[in-house]
């Protein structure tokens, strides 16, 4: 199984309290590449977490994860952020866009931390904003942009240093249905393109326009449905 | 694969300039601070740098090697004169290379003879030696001064205010003063002589006019002394004795130039003092970036949780804020350091100083600031870094 991008084995997420909520209780999951992932739940079903743990983001209580072939849960901080910098790519229900800066520069913030020359990032950013059909708008100001324009920045920004993976966190939450429908449409192309995808979703409805999708409840795996 | 993370230092500046761009007027205002703070302080030393090479240079041009001697006059002492050889005898003190006596006459002086007596304006009539202009280093503002041809006109030297008082600045050469009871040619107006303030404000004639008119004994008040200035020490041990031999204590020899020295030293002081209170300033302006820096830190926890998702280190985001804070102080240090020379030349110009700033002031201005900003970043800075990104994520 040389094309696995992504697995997770056992994995087990416990934060303070009392009692500890366990957030995760044992999942078990594996993304190939080339695969578009939904992983949907309601709230507290423990997907924001199980996120945050593939995207390295933090770490987990019990069982291990696997990205581009490297055992992380084990890795020290710099290391992880070595991981997201080369292999991961995020996409955020919020956008986080710097406002005063461009959409270009934005997108080139996406390898910033790859240690890439400035010119060199911006003509990355020009190409990714290609693949997200917003060339027009490369030189607008994040702020000026309309949400489904700043979400298609942000999804340029994840993709401009073609990694590995890209994980969504609710892509749609912030959008009107038309814009929703727009951005679901960009991530499946950008799949049958190449590129591998997770998308965490409460809505049943956009997870149901992936290929793959994951039902997630109390922390644990429920269903995995591949289309047909 | 050995993956890293890796920020270009040319890419740490351009991050570091981001809370600046975004949030332009706090990030100045909050600059403003180290701004005042500095320029207070090189105002302070530039200031005093400059009035000190003012008087330095007042000095140089007096000459530190006047002297003057006086009757100490008092109860039990009759009035302060000196004895009349006294001239005489001190201008044979090796050293000394010229004497000018200077005595009183018991008269007043008048525009004209239609000002009632008893307004004399505080103005004083004196008798000079002609030698005392040269010996004061003083200069004429018109005419010339008293001369030693021995003749007892009645004519008169008029100093700079009793000038001004008299109405009689426009000197033409032919004024006419009235002195007691008659009138008086004035031969010339003086400038102002910085080392004998009390002939400023008055009216000079020479001996043989003030003998042969007022019936002056030729006892003097007062002796200006020229010595050479290494051997001013034994000079002024000697005079007393050589001044009045049979009262040698009540004798006063003053150096003129000690007040100009001491202002010099007083204002020494007031720079310490100056100092702190801009180094207070300084530290007030510190204060104010590190709460700015605490502020932006909370309202930016996305774009911390962004970056560490991006892939910065928590070191990338420790220097981001430190940067960011080293770049405020350095705005406030070099706004500051320009206000204070400003201020310093400014101020100079209207004195009539050289503007003198020490290289001291700009440089440890500018390093102060560094210093300051790199104290006030650091907590900001560390409490970016240590934020866990998930809880900047969720929290944004």
């Amino acid at each position: 199984m040389t094309d696995l991008v992504l697995s997770t084995e056992s994995l087990e997420k416990s934060y303070p309290g009392t009692p500890p909520v366990r957030a995760l209780r044992g999942v078990d999951l594996m993304v190939e590449a080339g695969e578009a992932v939904a992983i949907v739940g309601p709230s507290g079903s423990g997907k924001s977490t199980l996120l945050h743990l593939m995207g390295t983001l933090d770490r987990p209580s019990a069982g291990s994860i696997s990205v581009a072939g490297r055992e992380v849960q084990d890795l020290t901080d710099s290391e992880l952020s070595a991981v997201r910098a080369n292999h991961i790519g995020f996409v955020f229900q919020q956008f986080h866009l710097l406002s005063g800066y461009s959409a270009r520069d934005n997108i080139a913030d996406g390898v910033l931390y790859r240690g890439i020359e400035l010119n060199e990032r911006r003509e990355m950013a020009d190409r990714a904003l290609e693949l997200v059909n917003l060339q027009d708008r490369a030189g607008h100001l994040a702020e000026k942009l309309s949400g489904g324009e700043r979400q298609r920045v942000a999804v340029a920004r994840a993709i401009v240093g073609r990694p590995d993976i890209i994980l969504a966190d609710e892509p749609t939450g912030n959008l009107d249905s038309k814009s929703s429908a727009a951005v679901i449409d960009l991530l499946r192309d950008l799949n049958e393109g190449g590129i591998t995808l997770v998308v965490i979703t409460h809505d049943l409805e956009v997870a149901g326009k992936f290929p793959r999708m994951v039902q997630l409840r109390d922390g644990r795996i429920i269903s995995d449905r591949r289309a047909a | 694969m050995n993956d890293r993370s890796l920020l270009r230092p040319s890419d740490a500046m351009r991050v570091a300039l981001v809370g600046l761009k975004t949030r332009t007027t706090r990030a100045l205002l909050s600059a403003l601070g180290i701004t005042i703070g500095i320029a207070s302080m090189v105002a302070v030393l530039g200031l005093s740098e400059s009035s000190k090479s003012d008087l330095i240079a007042s000095l140089d041009r007096l000459g530190t090697n006047l002297l003057v001697v006086q009757a100490g006059g008092g109860i039990g002492f009759g009035s302060g004169t000196l004895v009349e050889t006294a001239e005489a005898m001190v201008s044979r003190i090796g050293p000394v290379e010229s004497v000018a006596a200077v005595g009183s006459v018991e008269a007043n002086v008048f525009r004209t003879d239609l000002v009632p007596t008893t307004r004399s304006g505080g103005l004083s009539v004196k008798v000079a030696s002609p030698t005392l202009l040269d010996t004061l280093g003083g200069s004429m503002a018109e005419g010339r001064f008293l001369d030693d041809s021995g003749s007892a006109l009645p004519v008169v030297v008029v100093g700079s205010v009793a000038a001004d008082r008299l109405g009689i600045a426009g000197f033409d050469g032919s004024a006419m003063l009235w002195v007691e009871d008659r009138w008086f040619g004035v031969l010339g107006v003086m400038d102002s002589l910085e080392l004998a303030g009390d002939l400023d404000r008055s009216v000079l004639m020479t001996e043989a006019t003030a003998t042969t008119i007022f019936g002056y004994q030729g006892i003097p008040e007062s002796l200006y002394i020229r010595s050479q200035p290494e051997f001013i020490d034994s000079v002024i041990e000697v005079l007393p004795a050589t001044a009045d031999p049979e009262n040698p204590d009540q004798v006063q020899v003053a150096r003129p130039t000690d007040a100009l020295e001491a202002r010099a030293a007083a204002e020494g002081a007031f720079t310490a003092l100056f100092l702190g209170l801009g180094l207070v300033a300084l530290l007030v302006g510190g204060v104010g970036v590190a709460n700015v820096m605490v502020i932006s830190v909370l309202e930016r926890r996305g774009e911390i949780g962004l970056r560490r998702a991006l892939g910065a280190t928590r070191r990338h985001v420790a220097i981001q804020f430190l940067g960011e804070a080293l770049i405020l102080a350095t705005i406030g240090g070099i706004a500051g350091v320009a206000l204070g020379v400003g201020v310093t030349a400014a101020y100079s110009a209207l004195r009539g100083w050289t503007t003198l700033v020490p290289a001291i002031a700009i440089w440890g201005g500018l390093g102060a600031s560094l210093l300051i900003g790199a104290i006030a970043g650091l907590y900001p800075a560390r409490r970016a870094a240590r934020m866990a990104p998930t809880e900047a994520l969720r929290s944004a």
